[in-house]
């Protein structure tokens, strides 16, 4: 198993490679023929649906069937009921985001530069958890941070936590079960990136005067960057739009976008769910490209 | 070329800019686990000078090169400019620069930022007017806005020269610059570099495999073999007078034919060559006596046809058979079986005086007694000879 296979992004910056000479022949778009079909079965067709979905008359229920009236409103409402879930959802996500990127960049680091013949059994045990549910993972966390866990125990009797602290049921929960699930994520395409990095580009930069932290900042870290934009992307978009974390990890009181849209689907309001769902996609596109377009790294999209 | 180049400089070529200090090397030795890359090398790089580490392939030079820019700690001895000793220094504090054989332009800089990057981690704030003549300097004052990348091979080259020399190191270090140029452009670049050194007058240390390079560029070259050097000279020095087989070989081509020292005369060494005497000046025997290699440089022979007499001085071997004749325009390079079977090489000048020898001719071969030189005969004959080719 090589790296490029572990994770076929690979940050992107491989596609650039220079197009092949056009060829006047049917074999492109014949080979071109699967992808398109399983882009409209699977992302137009439930893209068109979700979207109708959103407009219908929000009266409507299992019952009594639903109408497509172009029910705008269903927006201003879901945007007036679920702001603050909104908000935590962003927050959520985006403090998911960070944590994996400090905890991640490092280990990317030591894995693409430092680890040497370790390299691939180091990659291996940063997906290894992917061999096991998503779902079992989040629940052991559950066990490990319960009130008469040895983390709770531990953090009690070093008075980080109080007599009575718990970690099980709090925001810090969710954010830590969010920041665990979604690491690997944050991982993979950092280190595709670093790995890609002339390490004589480095030395060049000591040989230019540059101390080890002035060649990090100067040359390492502006290299890696289409590996942190990928990453934290990667990261961040199904953080945002994440339920599980909170439905194990937390309570009601950190009930995320996710959660909601869950429920509400759950509960038959097919319009105010689907309007949810399209205005997270919406939120999270304008987010993603005024983020692409800040860190000047187009050539991911 | 002279825009961007202040006056002074122009009217004083190979003035020294810095304080002038040389780069000693003293005993330095590298191990890489059992691997000798570097075998107890002591030398001095006389300040403003052009310098060349010549060798083939794992001869250690890139090694050498490598400690003195501090990206290699040697396992023993000590590197010094001028009294300062820089062996422990770490990289970005010695006042030397590297120009990288797959130069390691920072792809995500422009040109302009590339060259300026030294300067600025060096606290300059104001790098814009010293940018652009660097820039002009190596005759690329427009491209400054482009990405590295988006130049050819030798524009690129240039850009990691004026990278380097904007910091006006005490050592600029080459480590084969022109390696990934065609053979035009290197020649090209050979003389643009030698000019540049001139008009900058630092130390330049530069590692090639390409003894043309080598002696075209340098005004002393250093041809090392196996972690050692084994001959230190100008080139001509070198070229007229090598000290070992390996330098005879790997620097241009030679004849050598075992025979042995007969008498030591004043000035002059006699040798026996398979019944013939021929004579050396003692300043080219490198040998004390006995069994030794009679060399001489394939250029250096004249041929004539059989039984033509000679002046004296002259040593002559007779009866030699032409075998192969390859006509290469400027010149013809003759192999010629001598009686006792060794293929010896000639070339002539193709100066039209007379007409081309013919395969099977009889001939003799001459040459000036101070043209020939003598080697130890327990080195291999063969020494550095399969490198030749790479060269070229």
């Amino acid at each position: 198993m090589t790296a490029p296979a572990l994770f076929p992004g690979g940050g992107g910056a491989d596609d650039q490679q220079q197009p092949p000479p056009p060829r006047r022949s049917r074999t492109g778009y014949l080979l071109l023929l699967p992808g398109t079909l399983w882009l409209l079965l699977f992302f137009m067709v439930p893209l068109v649906t979700l979207v109708s979905t959103s407009l219908y008359d929000p009266a409507g229920t299992l019952e009594t069937g639903y109408q497509l009236t172009f029910a705008f409103g269903n927006y201003v409402d879901a945007i007036d009921d679920y702001a603050t879930e909104f908000t935590r959802s962003l927050l959520y996500g985006g403090l998911a985001t960070l944590f994996a990127l400090l905890l991640g960049y490092p280990l990317a680091y030591a894995i693409a530069f430092r680890a040497g013949r370790w390299k691939y059994v180091m990659l291996l045990l940063v997906i290894a958890p992917f061999f096991t549910s998503f779902l079992i993972r989040t629940l052991s966390w559950k066990m490990l941070l319960a009130d008469q866990g040895v983390i709770v125990e531990v953090l009690r009797f070093l008075h980080i936590l109080g007599d009575d602290g718990r970690l099980l049921a709090t925001a810090p929960a969710v954010v830590l079960g969010l920041t665990y699930n979604f690491l690997p994520f944050m991982v993979l395409p950092l280190y595709a990136s670093l790995d890609k990095i002339d390490v004589r580009l480095i030395e060049a930069a000591g040989d230019l005067y540059a101390s080890p932290p002035q060649a990090f900042r100067r040359v390492t870290l502006p290299l890696s960057m289409p590996g942190v934009v990928a990453g934290t992307l990667l990261t961040f978009i199904p953080a945002a739009g994440d339920y599980i974390n909170v439905e194990l990890l937390g309570t009601p009181q950190q009930t995320m976008i996710g959660n909601r849209i869950q429920s509400l689907f759950g509960a038959g309001s097919y319009p105010a769910a689907a309007a949810l769902s399209v205005t997270l996609m919406l939120l999270i596109l304008a987010m993603v490209m005024l983020y692409i377009r800040r860190a000047g790294t187009d050539e991911l999209l | 070329m002279s825009a961007g180049v202040d006056e002074q400089e122009q009217a004083n070529p190979g003035v020294q800019r810095g304080p002038g200090n040389d780069l000693r090397l003293v005993s330095l030795s590298k191990q890489f686990g059992a691997f000798t890359a570097v075998n107890d090398l002591t030398l001095t790089v006389p300040a403003g000078s052009f310098f060349a580490l010549l060798g083939p392939s794992g001869c250690g030079k890139t090694t050498t090169l490598r400690m003195v820019a501090g990206l290699e700690a040697p396992t023993a001895g000590d590197i010094f400019l001028g009294d300062q000793d820089v062996t422990r220094l770490r990289p970005y504090k010695r006042p030397v620069n590297t120009v990288f054989q797959n130069y390691a332009l920072f792809p995500h800089l422009s040109v302009a930022e590339n060259v300026a990057f030294g300067l600025k981690r060096r606290g300059r704030k104001k790098v814009d007017a010293e940018v652009a003549r660097l820039l002009d300097l190596v005759e690329l004052g427009d491209r400054g806005r482009r990405r590295p990348q988006e130049l050819s091979g030798g524009q690129q080259q240039r850009v990691a020269l004026a990278r380097a020399l904007i910091n006006e190191p005490e050592v600029l270090l080459l480590d084969e610059p022109l390696g990934a140029l065609d053979l035009k452009l290197r020649r090209q670049m050979q003389i643009e570099l030698k000019r540049i050194q001139t008009e900058v007058g630092l130390t330049f240390v530069h590692v090639t495999h390409d003894q043309e390079e080598a002696m075209t560029m340098a005004d002393t070259v250093a041809v090392m073999n196996a972690g050692v050097i084994e001959q230190m000279g100008p080139p001509g020095e070198l070229y007229d007078n090598p000290a070992t087989t390996f330098v005879a070989n790997f620097l241009g081509q030679s004849n050598l034919v075992a025979g042995h020292v007969t008498r030591m005369r004043d000035d002059l060494v006699e040798v026996d060559v398979e019944g013939t005497t021929v004579l050396a000046s003692r300043t080219r025997s490198h040998a004390d006596g006995g069994a030794v290699w009679v060399g001489v440089r394939p250029e250096k022979v004249f041929l004539d046809s059989s039984g033509q007499t000679r002046d004296h001085g002259i040593n002559v071997v007779r009866a030699g058979r032409i075998c192969d004749v390859s006509y290469t325009g400027v010149s013809t390079q003759y192999l010629v079986r001598m009686p006792w079977g060794q293929e010896l090489t000639v070339f002539e000048q193709n100066t039209g005086a007379r007409e081309l020898f013919r395969v099977g001719a009889c001939v003799d071969l001459g040459w000036r007694a101070e043209h020939t030189f003598v080697l130890d005969a327990a080195q291999d004959a063969h020494a550095g000879v399969e490198y030749e080719d790479l060269g070229t």
